[in-house]
């Protein structure tokens, strides 16, 4: 069928801000749609809150709102660009629940707007639990006995029927949020109770347990003819009980026989037809491991996560298809794109093995629970491809950049038989760390297997590798045994420690004994055509199949992993941007990543992508076959930096800043005489090594101090000491994660903080723009909320950030990319970091001031001047904008994890606010982030004793506002004191009314909770903030933030929000 | 033991010997289905075959028994990279090694089939030796060429008259090598089969008055079965309604007149989209075929095509004209592969009811 001719302009709506379940994934599928209808001559308006997200630049869409996403801004936006069609099953959960809404509600009908790729009756079908049951009921296809209930006394009834443990699943929300396994009526009431309250439409479905079982996946498509085809299956290392999200899974199913591989796949055919989804569709399968009795667990009627990751397996471009299907297009109509032979409606057939590990932030929240369950906790995920599993495995874990490199990297080695045992019976991230300690002990596979549940298939696989351990401690390191750990992707290091050499003389072995990585191609086809598409993955053993062109000049781009806590999405942007730019400017362009949800590894960013992991020695088996010109690694954030001294010992020239320079910024010492050579002052410090030398800096400097490792991101082990305790406390913390550098010790300064990107050519520097942070210093960037133009400092100070950092710029010979943070106290300005590399803030201030800076970071790398690229350098006009950029935190997902803010970073995402006045802009940031208040009236304050004083401005201005104030003894008789009217409630371990029956009341708009600092923290607090965040009310750690929200609220009355189309900036 | 895979080009891999350590001489090919090995093996249609495995990783969940889609198994030789050394499936009765020994099926693994594969996309299909014995190419590609896969259908057919009792229709099944599930299928649909050795003549099969007819799959090049084509054309002339599948339709062809040739490598897997040109509806097909009906020469007034390869646009199933006979170059019966074409089998119990009413 050729494409509908009606369809002309569409609107895109994006997931909004990075959060535990909506990651990426969603910009990798929304930037490949969005390619894949301009293609077609489509106008497209996309609108997503996520600033950080390359979907959201005027080169991806024609029209850009980054807005929130909520009904009335979506409703004006539609008005106001008159779209014929949304496509919605791109932008996730949060997209799709959108437009169902828009549809609800008669909008789209009334403005003639169709939704495309999908209709609301099949959205309804997979998403509503009781259609959903009812459908599979129809077409015969099994689910877990289940009920949807409205109430707990319902799912206490019916859990009795059915019998525990119960599974908990909460309709309509991210991530499994919510949902959880019971294993008796108390739990099933606690977490019940949980997910109702979640629940948008207040439904949890009650379900049969089938935890253990195998988890399978299909991805499936489907055109409007009806043809159907399965893009890949995938098989999870964990059994159900564990989200897929924080499972090990492999690509294609390895323990499934064709018999039980075609009838899922058969019945996620019928699944997908009886649906009637046009597009791209998971289903999810439980598979009983001894028996062909299955059940289905969940249907997704859009891209996900599952399907980025089968894109990224297969090569497959589901999102692509997706949209081609949504104007009309049938598979058989549609070109391969890496094979340029085949058809869209040709199944992939794989020839390797794909192993996914998700990226669990348990390093940022140390108290949080590390168990998994069905509620997803991963932040991001890294993928592998290898011609065997185990190759695989090691491959993927060495992805993860979390001081793991083999099965050895926890050691568990010191626990009793008993301990072990108990451990094996836990199900966390570490879990096959403990299962390979278990088989060192020779513990039976089947032991393993009726703990664990996992398939014996992959026990058996972690044996292969515990045995190459064991082979190459024991036996001589002959070719023979070398080969066979290369092929088992065995790295030089670990191959050196179990053999004592060193990893050089291993890597030298190799090099004499000739055992060299080879390349292989991700072609769809198993090598039955061949491709176009230059994607590749290593493996030992192998003919190589990567051919380098020697003919035009060639940049290594080295991304940036998985996303994490610190190092989101605006990195990939940034290498994205930075691989574009590169092209433009005549280069043949090499990425190289593990992240498969993002956009840089799909297959047509870079002219060559290699899926591997980014320590030297991968990147170093890339070097030697393509041998670039240089590597650009200002743009991939740590994850790149980290490998510049390996690149410059592979002889590879860091193109841009020279290594050292960065180095020189990071170095005490040094950093301190370009201060002092710039005349720039910054808070007093000193550089120490123990416990003892931080306490006697502190004493000299005067608490309170930061302490801080140095090389860090995102602030990691980063605190503010007032005491003595507090200093041996966080040596202690920051000793616990693989310390090889020293630690900073700061005069802690109160002042504004600001923050500035810019652009520098050797000589002349462009500031795109100064931003200001609304909370003080204190609390990491990320987390704050950040102003652009900077708001409140004085023209003198403006003038002297410009100057410090063009001082600074040059001093460090910066050729791209410079990121200071300073802080402002009256006129005076002082350096506190500086970074010569791209940072979080940078696609957000390309996208309001309209200059492209990675662009010209990029251009500025390859020898071009400020001038020659048509700025005037210096401080670069101020938008006629403000925009503000708000942090989005995923608190609700981590159980236990310490919500409160410091100098560690602990935001997973962001959104924006963008408008003519700071006030119209602050509200839209709240509403974007998800902050729509007032609705009940009610709050709690409860602040620490140097705070309290600051409270009472807050206070008495949500009195103005009507707000009821609660408050705990202290801070309500401060208060109360001071003319606020507040209530006095009982502390949590006070009889009943106490501060938990308010939360659990429901009309709790917000808590507001400043935690004393350092060693004497109230566990009452953190119980408080863990209450809030798990009952869906707002909480804030920051009287900073209070007053910000505070001003939003007030000028509530006079807004009417105007959505900014961002491409006409 | 080590192995070696030689090809016909001079081309060899050195890997480890698995199964039997038998030398063989055979025709390469590959196959790219990521699940049922068993069922590849046995396969009537890989006689006179070795097989390449594309997935890497082969013997995963065990040797199920049941899966089996003949008494034995039958390619030449088996060339994986790796097999897997721990079995794992609640059905899975004994390792893919033990099986392979067992019938004395050589192979050879721990080479790079993927590097493999490509020489035979590129150069076609060639002929290859495994052999435990280290030599120089030079000395044995004269043998390795002249090999020729001759008298296959002879070989895997059966040799005496089975039937599979039922109540409903009577099918009569010309085994010119037929996977198991052909009959199952069948049987499912509560018809009646007998199936009958290759060399059957038409008169035999006519006399039992069957209600319909079906051409299995098979090995070999086609234009070899002289003497079975001589039948299907008398089979052809009668008005009983007859499905064909793979070397059945390509027999079907010939006997009505067409033309088949051999494809550079042709089509092993499970995953081409074939088009009912009819409906213009796309399906997923398990697929094993070297050879291929030449439409170029398909005489218009005789037959149509109704399936293409939508890959190639190569000819994947044939309506013939005035007569109810309808044929397919890919399998209905999956196994391995998937089900999405079972319905053929529907509709050839749909033209039996139109033609006995």
């Amino acid at each position: 069928m050729p494409r509908n001719s009606n369809i002309r302009k569409v609107l895109v709506i994006g997931s909004g801000p990075i959060v535990i379940g909506q990651a990426a994934e969603f910009d990798y599928a929304g930037t490949q749609a969005c390619r894949s209808l301009k293609e077609e001559g489509i106008t497209v308006v996309l609108v997503n809150s996520n600033p950080a997200t390359i979907m959201t630049d005027k080169d991806i869409a024609d029209m850009v709102y980054i807005e929130p996403l909520t009904v009335p801004v979506l409703e004006k936006i539609i008005i106001k660009e008159k779209p014929d069609s949304i496509l919605p099953t791109l932008g996730g959960q949060a997209g799709l629940n959108l437009a169902m809404e828009l549809d609800e509600c008669g909008f789209l009908k009334e403005h003639h707007v169709k939704l495309i790729g999908t209709t609301p009756e099949t959205i309804k079908k997979a998403e509503d639990r009781l259609e959903f049951k009812l459908t599979m009921e129809k077409i015969k296809e099994p689910i877990a006995a289940s009920k949807v209930v409205e109430n707990v006394e319902d799912g206490v009834a019916f859990a009795k029927s059915i019998g525990y443990p119960i599974v908990l699943r909460p309709a309509y929300t991210l991530g499994g949020s919510g949902g959880g396994i019971a294993a008796d009526e108390e739990e099933l009431i606690e977490i019940l109770a949980n997910g109702l309250r979640l629940s948008r439409v207040g439904q949890v479905l009650v379900e049969r347990c089938i935890a253990g079982w195998k988890e399978i996946e299909y991805e499936v498509m489907r055109d409007s003819a009806g043809n159907c085809i399965t893009v890949c299956n995938m098989e999870n290392l964990d059994p159900v009980g564990v989200h897929t999200g924080d499972s090990i899974v492999v690509a294609p199913s390895q323990t499934l026989g064709d018999k039980e591989y075609q009838m899922l796949r058969t019945s996620a055919l019928n699944i997908i037809h009886e649906l009637q989804i046009t597009g791209g569709c998971n289903v999810q399968f439980a598979l009983h491991p001894e028996s062909f009795e299955y059940c289905v667990i969940e249907v997704n009627p859009r891209v996900s996560r599952s399907s980025a990751l089968a894109s990224k397996a297969t090569g497959y471009p589901i999102a692509k298809v997706a949209a081609k299907i949504a104007l009309g297009y049938t598979l058989d109509e549609i070109k391969n794109a890496i094979t340029k032979k085949t058809y869209a409606s040709f199944e992939p057939a794989l020839d390797y093995c794909v192993v996914k590990i998700p990226r669990l932030p348990f390093d940022k929240f140390i108290s949080a629970k590390r168990t998994l369950t069905t509620q997803m906790k991963a932040t991001g995920e890294v993928m592998s491809i290898c011609t065997n599993f185990e190759g695989g495995l090691m491959k993927a874990i060495r992805s993860l950049e979390q001081h793991v490199d083999s099965l050895m990297s926890y050691n568990f080695s010191k626990l009793t038989e008993e301990a072990l045992m108990e451990a094996l019976h836990r199900v966390d991230d570490r879990r096959i760390f403990v299962i390979a300690e278990a088989l060192r002990r020779k513990v039976p596979y089947e032991t393993i297997h009726e703990i664990t549940k996992i398939d014996i298939w992959f026990i058996d696989k972690l044996a292969v590798l515990v045995s190459m351990e064991e082979t190459l401690q024991k036996q001589p390191l002959t070719r023979e045994l070398l080969m066979e750990a290369k092929r088992l992707e065995f790295p030089d290091k670990v191959i050196g420690e179990l053999v004592g050499k060193t990893e050089r003389e291993i890597k030298n072995l190799r090099k004499e004994w000739n055992i060299t990585a080879a390349f292989k191609i991700v072609d769809t086809c198993a090598a039955e055509f061949a491709a176009e598409t230059p994607y590749y993955y290593s493996c030992f053993g192998s003919e190589t199949e990567t051919e380098p062109r020697r003919d035009k000049k060639k940049v290594l781009v080295l991304g940036s992993g998985p996303i994490r806590i610190g190092q989101g999405i605006e990195f990939d942007y940034c290498s994205v941007h930075c691989t574009w730019a590169f092209k433009e400017a005549g280069y043949e362009t090499i990425i190289i990543n593990n992240n498969p949800e993002t956009v840089s590894t799909d297959f047509d960013i870079a002219d060559k992508l290699y899926f591997e992991p980014l320590t030297p020695e991968d990147v170093e088996n890339i070097v030697e076959v393509e041998k670039p010109d240089g590597a650009v690694v200002q743009f991939g954030g740590q994850t790149a930096i980290k490998l510049t001294e390996a690149l410059l010992k592979m002889g590879v020239p860091i193109l841009g800043t020279a290594a050292e320079d960065v180095d020189a910024a990071e170095d005490r010492e040094r950093f301190d005489q370009i201060l002092e050579k710039c005349q720039i002052k910054r808070p007093a410090g000193h550089t120490v090594f123990t416990c003892e030398e931080a306490i006697k800096a502190a004493n000299d400097l005067g608490y309170p101090v930061l302490v801080r490792p140095s090389y860090v991101l995102g602030g990691q082990g980063m605190r503010i000491a007032i005491s003595e305790e507090d200093i041996r406390e966080f040596i202690g913390i920051i000793n616990q994660i693989a310390q090889e550098h020293p630690i900073l010790v700061d005069k802690y300064l109160v002042g504004k903080e600001i923050e500035v990107d810019a652009v520098c050519d050797g000589e002349d520097i462009l500031i795109p723009g100064i931003m200001e942070h609304i909370e003080r210093a204190g609390i990491h960037s990320g987390d704050s909320i950040s102003v652009y133009p900077a708001q409140s400092i004085s023209a003198k100070a403006v003038e002297t950030i410009e100057l410090y950092t063009e001082r600074l710029a040059r001093a460090l010979h910066v050729r791209g990319l410079i990121n200071i943070q300073f802080i402002v106290c009256g006129d005076e300005v002082y350096v506190i970091e500086v970074n010569p590399r791209s940072s979080r803030t940078v696609p957000y201030i390309s996208k309001v001031t309209g200059v492209p800076i990675v662009k010209l970071a990029a251009r500025v790398i390859t020898g071009s001047t400020i001038k020659e690229l048509g700025y005037t350098p210096g401080l670069y006009k101020a938008s006629a904008y403000i925009a503000i950029k708000m942090p989005v935190f995923s608190f609700e997902k981590l159980r236990g994890a310490d919500i409160s803010l410091g100098p560690e970073m602990k935001s997973t995402g962001e959104c924006l606010g963008l408008a003519k006045t700071f006030n119209e802009a602050l509200y839209k940031a709240f509403l974007g982030a998800g902050v729509n208040l007032p609705r009940h009236k009610k709050m709690i304050i409860t602040v620490n004793d140097e705070s309290k004083e600051e409270a009472v401005g807050v206070g008495r201005r949500f009195e103005a506002l009507g707000y009821t104030i609660y408050a705990t003894r202290g801070t309500a008789a401060y208060l109360q004191e001071n003319g606020v009217h507040a209530l006095k409630i009982n502390k949590l371990e006070q009889e009943a009314p106490n501060l938990m029956d308010l939360i659990y009341s429901h009309e709790i708009d917000l808590v507001i909770d400043i935690p004393s600092q350092g060693y004497e923290r109230s566990k009452d607090g953190f119980l408080i903030r863990r209450y809030a965040i798990e009952t869906g009310v707002n909480c804030l750690t920051a009287l900073d933030t209070a007053n910000a929200l505070l001003t939003s609220l007030e000028n509530a009355k006079q807004r009417t929000l105007t959505p900014i189309d961002i491409a006409t900036l | 033991m080590k192995a070696f895979l030689i090809l016909e080009d001079g081309t060899v891999f050195e890997g480890v010997s698995i199964g039997s350590t038998r030398e063989i001489i055979s025709e390469i090919v590959f196959n790219t289905s990521m699940t049922g090995y068993l069922e590849v093996l046995t396969d009537p249609s890989y006689a006179g075959q070795a097989v390449v495995m594309t997935y890497p990783l082969i013997g995963n969940y065990g040797i199920c028994y049941e899966d089996m889609e003949s008494l034995r198994p039958w390619p030449d030789g088996y060339i994986v990279r790796e097999l897997s050394r721990m079995p794992s499936n609640f059905r899975s009765e004994a390792s893919i090694q033990e099986f392979l020994v067992k019938h004395d099926i050589p192979g050879i693994c721990g080479i790079d089939t993927r590097a493999l594969t490509k020489l035979l996309r590129e150069k076609g299909t060639m002929n290859g030796m495994i052999t435990t014995k280290e030599c120089a190419a030079v000395e044995v590609v004269d043998r390795i060429r002249a090999y020729r896969c001759e008298k296959v259908v002879d070989k895997v057919s059966c040799k005496e008259k089975k039937v599979l009792d039922n109540t409903g229709f009577h099918v009569a099944l010309l085994d010119l090598g037929a996977k198991d599930n052909i009959a199952r299928s069948l049987h499912k649909r509560g018809c009646k089969v007998t199936i009958y050795p290759a060399f059957t003549t038409a008169e035999e099969i006519l006399a039992s008055e069957p209600d319909g007819i079906m051409l299995s799959n098979g090995p070999g090049d086609p234009k070899e079965c002289v003497t079975i084509i001589e039948e299907i054309k008398k089979l052809y002339r009668s008005s009983v309604p007859i499905f064909a599948i793979c070397l059945g339709h390509q027999l079907m062809a010939l006997a009505a007149g067409a033309d088949t040739y051999k494809m550079k490598y042709g089509h092993r897997g499970g995953n081409h989209p074939v088009k009912d040109l009819e409906t213009g509806r796309v399906y997923i097909s398990s697929q094993n075929h070297g050879y291929v009906v030449d439409v170029e020469n398909l005489d218009s007034n005789v037959a149509e095509q109704s399936f293409i390869n939508v890959n190639d646009g190569t000819n994947e199933g044939l309506h013939y004209l005035g007569k109810n006979i309808f044929t397919v170059q890919f399998h209905p019966e999956a196994c391995p592969g998937p089900q999405d074409s079972g319905f053929l089998f529907d509709r050839f119990i749909k033209m039996m009811e139109v033609a006995h009413a």
